[in-house]
């Protein structure tokens, strides 16, 4: 209860987040006449897939898995591929959006004169950028099984653990977005995200690096993704998976709060 | 939208302070409003009245002193006085991403009406601003004067037991504002609580039963319009329009012309109880203004006395 009242304090959000849901309603009423873009981020991954996967996959050819055996190159992308579409659909969702709402809509400043408090604003823009890419995931997920490429009955939690990602970032990218001043700021972002996107075990296995750099790769948080989704897709199942979610709801968590207190520091002066 | 029949004020300000780092916005300020009355907040740019708005409207802490709404503290009970509050902000903040009716319906959901009842309530509102015919339009195309009627709208939505105006018709035409004003005398009549602020005097004049004059981040007089024209100024004002560069020269002529004299840029205000009478003794003095007009003294003149400088710069 002690511990309750304290997340409380630290989060503060209303009503246990029920009203974060009419912010999330707010979003689906707006994409309601607009929803063509969002097919936009289902491509993404899929065209990854096409190009990467089969086409240099192609000339690749079986590479090993994580379990040692040797597995068709596509096998081994996809799931690295769902990871990344994750990121970036909660990415894009969390940053552009978002400094569009909170520096020229003024959108936030309107929520908050009603009973809504800023941890509601920060919980409703987070889950519905998990909402969001959830079903560019699940679609992913669809387009993989039909392509036979996955291989554990575990890929049924590869859907949560996509979603956790995708809470993961964009908290910690709503998080950023607070701290922008301009769109130039955003360049920041890519510089981030181009790196993790390229090097986190995405398209070839990190124990390629010499061990030093394996250790640091291995503590970035795409590589966490990355590796939860692979193993659940692929059926290689251990402790460090373990440690991938509690880093995953540790970084939502750290990002939540941070946004909460910002929101209320940049809207309640 | 009755409020409850409490003897203690829906608003209660004592000492409210508001600071922004080392800058004082608001010093010390002290003010009650009573249900069911029509407050106002009269202002140069800069007074403080919109620092003052935004404390009652819980969207601002206060830094100092005391402020109860509805009997509630803010710092306490922020989101419960909000959900009673209907807030018209300075700046427009519709949602234009939603339609002119999803933007009524969003904010009610936010108040935590149902689906039914929010699409109900939208729909009564844009009647009552006239706004039925463009319910499914974006917000962006619409006048100045339509985004302000559906601010007023969205800030009905939850029958608020006040309802804040931040200058609600700065920016207008006169056709627009005589339609909010309209809908305003409405509400008041209703029963409702307003709470406003204005550079205008005639708006002032219109819509509230009792003011405080705000200047440099404090009150410096209080009452209803009436009274403070009859304490602060006389009933009648004569202007007198000079030739360019005749106002100079007119030093020690125009004293006892009237109870007081101010002498603006461009004219000079002779403050007399009859101002006919004014303007002939400048006529038999020998003085030659351009054009003279006498009209009743109004909250012009009283900011003018109280502050020393015009209230529109
Ligand atoms: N967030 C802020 N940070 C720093 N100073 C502020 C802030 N908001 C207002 N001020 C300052 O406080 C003073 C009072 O501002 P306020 O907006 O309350 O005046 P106002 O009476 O509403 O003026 P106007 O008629 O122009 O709307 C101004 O000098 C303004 O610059
Ligand atoms: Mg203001």
């Amino acid at each position: 209860m002690t511990a309750l009242l304290a997340a409380q304090r630290v989060l503060p959000i209303g009503l246990g987040g029920r009203r974060a849901w009419l912010l999330i309603e707010r979003n689906l009423f707006v994409y309601r006449s607009g929803w063509l873009v969002l097919l936009s981020g289902f491509f993404e991954p899929l065209f990854y897939l096409l190009s990467i996967g089969f086409g240099i996959g192609g000339m690749v050819g079986d590479v090993p898995g994580p379990n040692g055996e040797l597995i068709p190159y596509a096998v081994f992308v996809a799931p690295a591929l769902l990871a990344t579409a994750s990121m970036n659909g909660a990415i894009a969702e969390s940053t552009f959006n978002v400094f569009f709402k909170l520096n020229y809509a003024k959108t936030y400043d309107a929520v908050l004169s009603t009973p809504m408090a800023p941890g509601d604003v920060a919980l409703g823009e987070i889950g519905w950028a998990v909402i969001r890419s959830s079903l560019y995931a699940i679609g992913f997920m669809v387009v993989i099984l039909v392509m036979q490429l996955v291989q554990s009955p575990w890929a049924v939690f590869a859907i949560p653990a996509a979603m956790l990602m995708s809470f993961a970032f964009a908290a910690v990218g709503m998080a950023a977005t607070t701290f922008m001043r301009s769109w130039q700021d955003f360049d920041l972002i890519n510089i981030v995200i181009m790196p993790l996107f390229l090097f986190s075990g995405t398209f070839f296995p990190i124990t390629s690096y010499p061990p030093a750099l394996q250790l640091v790769v291995a503590l970035t948080p795409l590589y966490q993704g990355v590796d939860l989704l692979r193993s659940l897709i692929l059926g290689h199942i251990d402790a460090t998976l373990l440690f991938h979610v509690v880093y995953l709801v540790v970084m939502g968590l750290a990002g939540l709060a941070v946004v909460a207190r910002r929101l209320d520091r940049l809207l309640l002066k | 939208m009755t409020p409850d029949e409490s003897p203690t004020p829906l608003i209660h300000a004592r000492g409210l302070t508001k600071k922004f780092g080392e800058f004082t916005a608001v010093d010390a300020v002290d003010f009650d409003v009573a249900s069911g009355e029509s407050f106002g907040f009269l202002g140069p740019n800069g007074a403080g009245k919109t620092s003052t708005m935004r404390m009652v409207g819980c969207v601002s802490p206060v830094t100092a002193g005391t402020l109860r709404i509805l009997g509630l503290d803010p710092n306490v009970d922020g989101p419960r006085i909000r959900g009673r509050l209907g807030v018209v902000p300075q700046q427009d903040t519709l949602d234009t991403e939603l339609s002119v009716r999803d933007n009524l319906v969003i904010y009610a959901r936010y108040f935590g009406m149902s689906h039914a009842e929010a699409r109900t309530k939208a729909d009564a509102l844009l009647e009552f601003v006239q706004l039925a015919e463009r319910a499914k339009d974006k917000v962006e195309p619409l006048s100045g004067g339509m985004k302000r009627r559906l601010t007023i709208a969205r800030a009905l939505i939850n029958d608020p037991s006040i309802l804040l105006l931040d200058e609600p018709t700065t920016g207008l035409d006169p056709q627009a504002r005589h339609l909010l004003w309209d809908r305003l005398y409405r509400l008041k009549q209703q029963g409702v609580t307003l709470v406003l602020t204005t550079h205008y005097m005639d708006e002032a004049e219109q819509l509230c039963d009792r003011l405080v004059v705000m200047d440099k981040a404090r009150i410096v007089a209080e009452g209803s319009p009436l009274q403070l024209i009859e304490r602060y100024s006389t009933r009648e004002v004569t202007e007198l329009r000079f030739a360019v560069g005749v106002q100079e020269t007119l030093d020690g002529q125009l004293e006892g012309l009237g109870e007081r004299i101010e002498r603006l840029p461009d004219r000079v205000l002779v403050y007399s109880n009859d101002g006919e009478a004014a303007a002939a003794a400048a006529n038999q003095r020998g003085l030659r203004p351009e054009t003279v007009l006498v009209r009743r003294s109004s909250l012009e003149d009283v900011f003018l006395r109280l502050t020393g400088r015009s209230l529109v710069d």
